[in-house]
């Protein structure tokens, strides 16, 4: 497993070596620059301010400096933000979004085991119909449909929790966004729970231990949760994936300074080194999400083996 | 992971989010600002917001009442010389950085110094360009220590003109011109606008400041008219999405928004009635033509046909309908001491000018048979595609213009504006620095970065020339509005329709004044104790 671990680890460094090339490219390919505005600048100011920020090389040369930056773990400073580095943009924003998709998903796996988990038992039944539509219903309307919904009803009119982030503090103005990070992942669990624990209801070895004479209860929680649950964890890679996407318009929607937002302004403002300093920090992440996914699988189901 | 043990990471991770950020039982001012600035460093600033959260914390020689009116500010008079080149401020002695220090005529030329170094590459360095040597030191040719600002003695500045430049004291308004904490500079370099780091001379200091979020102000307590503050902390809220914005509004987490969603703005009106403030603002909204290529190349004829055919009261009143002005010149109307001249066929009614504009299509060799086809480009946005979409059945309508309409990301449109060589038609605006007509007909000289048209006319450029040597504002006023008539009978624009600010503004809030420059300095307002 130690060989297979580090395996997959030295594979992993071509892949972010391209993923950083095929962005930095890009960034750059994308027309306009950082500092370029309707208030165009005269000549030897725009000078003055590319050689600032070494704009005035050849790309290669730019990528070279980049990548030799990279490597001792500079991230450079930001275009946008001139009085921060990247670095300190992902390191405050990072734990933010790291929370709410944490929360998100903490919720999602909860609630939608649960309710997957009832749906499965009461197979057929109103209760089933009922679940699966809220799942239907929940996969289909988009984040930016839910959010602002939910906003006008639980924050203008009810007024019973915070419209948005900056200046209010406590634990509600986590509410609205994480529910409606987790409100899709919840709908795509419950479903996912839902197939796989009726599947795994009809096979033999829960006939063997329901013959034995458990309770029904402790079948499910002994027996049947823990096989039900191996494609709810395949999921989990995409639900990172997704509940990340869903982060920068929940982010935006609420004004949260989490690295999602960071990302769409960071691409619309051209600011070259915060995106290409975001997409390193979630291709390493998600390389080392799936990493940790695969060896995981293993701990769970014996029959995986690692060479 | 087990359900009940995500259950209990998850509940921990709810209660670790309680700890919350601590109270602020002060009176606060909320306000929304639709992005954050890009640094709070005054030399090195460039956006309008940037600039809204400086002219709280800093202070410039001279700054402008609630109702947009010049006064003196960290200087409390100044003489002016006969040929209007040499300007002698006189600063308050009793003038006080936030940590105590007072502030110097040296401060100031730090500052200005420091605007024009190439090294710190500050976007707004043209912007004194009037100062003696600030072009050379721009360009590199001299050192900063030649710039034409000198402290005479330490709460007397003098400023040296190459030519008379009756706006500099509006200019001196500006955040670029403020001035730098030298202490500041020394220990922390160009890193020194950080908070917990930044000193500055204005009635608020900087608290925290969190990117993305949050802007937080104090007052400042050693400023030299600090007993006139009445609000003790502002903060500044970011908020990109207008909507998101207005949501905080109607929640009560808001007492002032920066604008209001073009969307719900009849909606707004109807249920805020006067706490919506809707003012003109110093920014014309144009169409360009590529005078660079045909076919608008050499072809007035067609580019007037092209501005006539454009029905603005329409379009101000039923397509963006929030109070615009339907602009007929280049330069807005408010701006101080000038008069725009209006475009020949202002007066004409509605048919006349449609038919007038048929004439011309017609002479420019169009016609039924052989109709133009245009591109027109704007930038992604709601409003623009609603503009875009009105102007192209008014050209079909009139003239038979067969208009293609292409939306393009903000970058991507900027960028083939300044390579004219894809662009035909393209929507942009400009917004004024200062209230004078400067600010914008400088946009359209021939060597002017921002003239996007190409437009290039000797006789214009001279006009401004000989309004920029003048000392005389009477003549100086003259010549502008000639140069204007001039620029305006070859039609390198359409201007469309004159910006006006929109805000709400909460019942709570005293001390709001609306003005052409849309500036609300937080220390002007109040808070009623009812909130």
């Amino acid at each position: 497993m130690l060989r297979y671990t580090l395996l997959r680890i030295a594979g992993a460094i071509p892949t972010l070596l391209i993923v950083i090339a095929l962005a930095f490219l890009m960034v750059h390919a994308a027309p306009g620059g950082p500092f370029d505005d309707e208030r165009v600048l005269p000549a030897d100011v725009e000078a003055n301010i590319a050689k600032a920020y070494h704009l005035d090389e050849p790309l290669p040369q730019q990528f070279v400096r980049y990548l030799g930056k990279l490597l001792q773990g500079d991230l450079g400073p930001s275009y946008r933000y001139r009085d921060y580095t990247v670095a300190e943009l992902i390191g405050a924003a990072f734990p933010l979004s790291l929370k709410l998709g944490a929360m998100a998903m903490g919720l999602a796996l909860v609630l939608g085991v649960a309710a997957g988990t009832a749906a499965a038992l009461n197979r057929n039944t109103a209760l089933d119909r009922v679940v699966m539509a809220f799942a239907m219903t929940g996969i289909s309307i988009p984040v930016f449909v839910i959010a602002p919904l939910l906003v006008l009803l639980l924050a203008v009119k009810l007024q019973w929790l915070p419209a948005g982030w900056s200046g209010t503090s406590g634990a509600t103005r986590y509410l609205l966004p994480v529910v409606t990070l987790a409100l899709p992942q919840i709908a795509y669990i419950a479903r996912l729970t839902r197939a796989s624990m009726i599947d795994v209801l009809g096979q033999d070895f829960i006939r063997t231990a329901r013959a034995q004479g458990l309770g029904g209860a402790t079948v499910i929680r002994l027996h049947a949760l823990k096989p039900a649950m191996l494609p709810v964890l395949s999921y989990l890679g995409p639900a990172v994936a997704a509940i990340l996407t869903g982060s920068v318009v929940v982010e935006e929607i609420f004004g949260i300074p989490g690295l999602g937002q960071f990302f769409v302004r960071g691409a619309l403002n051209r600011d070259y080194t915060l995106v290409l300093g975001i997409v390193v920090f979630y291709a390493t992440l998600v390389v080392a999400f799936n990493l940790v996914v695969d060896v995981l699988y293993g701990v769970i189901d014996p029959r995986v083996r690692y060479r | 992971m087990k359900p009940h043990r995500a259950l209990l990471l998850f509940v921990v991770l709810v209660l670790s989010g309680c700890s919350g950020d601590g109270a602020a039982p002060l009176a606060t001012l909320e306000r929304g600002l639709p992005s954050d600035p890009e640094t709070l460093d005054p030399q090195k600033a460039r956006s309008t917001q940037a600039a809204e959260v400086l002219r709280d914390i800093g202070e410039g020689l001279l700054g402008y009442t609630a109702n947009g009116e010049l006064v003196p500010a960290a200087a409390a008079g100044w003489e002016i010389s006969e040929d209007g080149l040499s300007y002698t401020f006189h600063l308050r002695p009793e003038a006080r950085w936030s940590n105590g220090d007072p502030v110097t005529a040296g401060d100031f030329v730090l500052g200005m110094r420091r605007l024009v170094d190439p090294a710190t590459a500050a976007f707004y360095a043209q912007m004194i360009g009037a100062i003696d040597n600030a072009a050379a030191i721009v360009t590199g040719e001299q050192p900063p220590e030649a710039l034409g600002v000198t402290a005479v003695d330490p709460h007397t500045l003098r400023v040296e003109l190459t030519r008379p430049t009756p706006y500099l004291l509006a200019l001196l308004t500006h955040p670029s011109t403020f001035p730098v904490h030298p202490g500041s500079l020394e220990t922390h370099g160009d890193a020194f606008a950080r908070p917990g780091r930044l000193v500055s001379n204005g009635a608020y200091r900087l608290d925290a400041w969190v990117p993305g979020s949050l802007v937080s102000l104090r007052r400042n307590e050693h400023y030299w008219n600090n007993g006139a503050t009445a609000i003790d902390a502002v903060n500044y809220h970011v908020l990109v999405q207008d909507t998101s914005e207005l949501n905080r509004y109607r929640a009560g987490e808001l007492h002032i928004t920066s604008t209001v969603p073009p969307d719900s703005f009849a909606q707004v009106r109807a249920e805020y009635g006067d706490q919506l403030r809707v003012a003109p603002y110093l920014g014309v909204y144009y169409y360009g033509f590529n005078l660079a290529k045909p076919p608008f190349r050499d072809n007035p004829r067609l580019r007037q046909a092209l501005s006539m055919a454009v029905d603005r009261e329409q379009l101000a009143l039923s397509v963006t309908g929030r109070g615009e002005a339907p602009a007929y010149s280049w330069v807005p109307a408010g701006v101080q001491n000038y008069e725009p001249p209006l475009m020949s066929f202002s007066a004409l009614s509605k048919a006349d000018r449609e038919t007038l504009a048929r004439r011309l299509y017609k002479e420019a060799g169009y016609g039924e048979d052989n109709p133009l086809r245009v591109e027109v480009r704007y930038n992604t946005s709601d409003t623009n595609r609603k503009i875009a979409v009105a102007i192209q059945s008014m050209w079909a309508e009139v003239l038979g213009v067969e208009a293609t309409l292409i939306n393009e990301e903000f970058q991507v449109l900027l960028a083939n504006m300044r390579d004219a060589e894809v662009t035909q038609v393209f929507r942009s605006s400009w917004l004024g620095d200062y209230n004078d007509a400067h600010t914008f007909l400088s946009v359209l000289l021939a060597d002017s970065p921002a003239n996007m048209p190409r437009y290039a006319n000797r006789e214009f450029d001279s006009l401004m020339l000989r309004a920029a040597e003048q000392v005389d504002l009477v003549r100086r006023r003259l010549y502008l509005e000639e140069a204007e008539r001039i620029m305006l009978a070859d039609h390198p624009v359409i201007p469309l329709y004159f910006f006006v600010s929109k805000h709400l503004v909460s019942p709570v809030v005293s001390g709001w004044g609306d003005n052409v420059l849309d500036y609300h300095y937080s220390q002007h307002l109040g808070l009623s104790a009812q909130q």
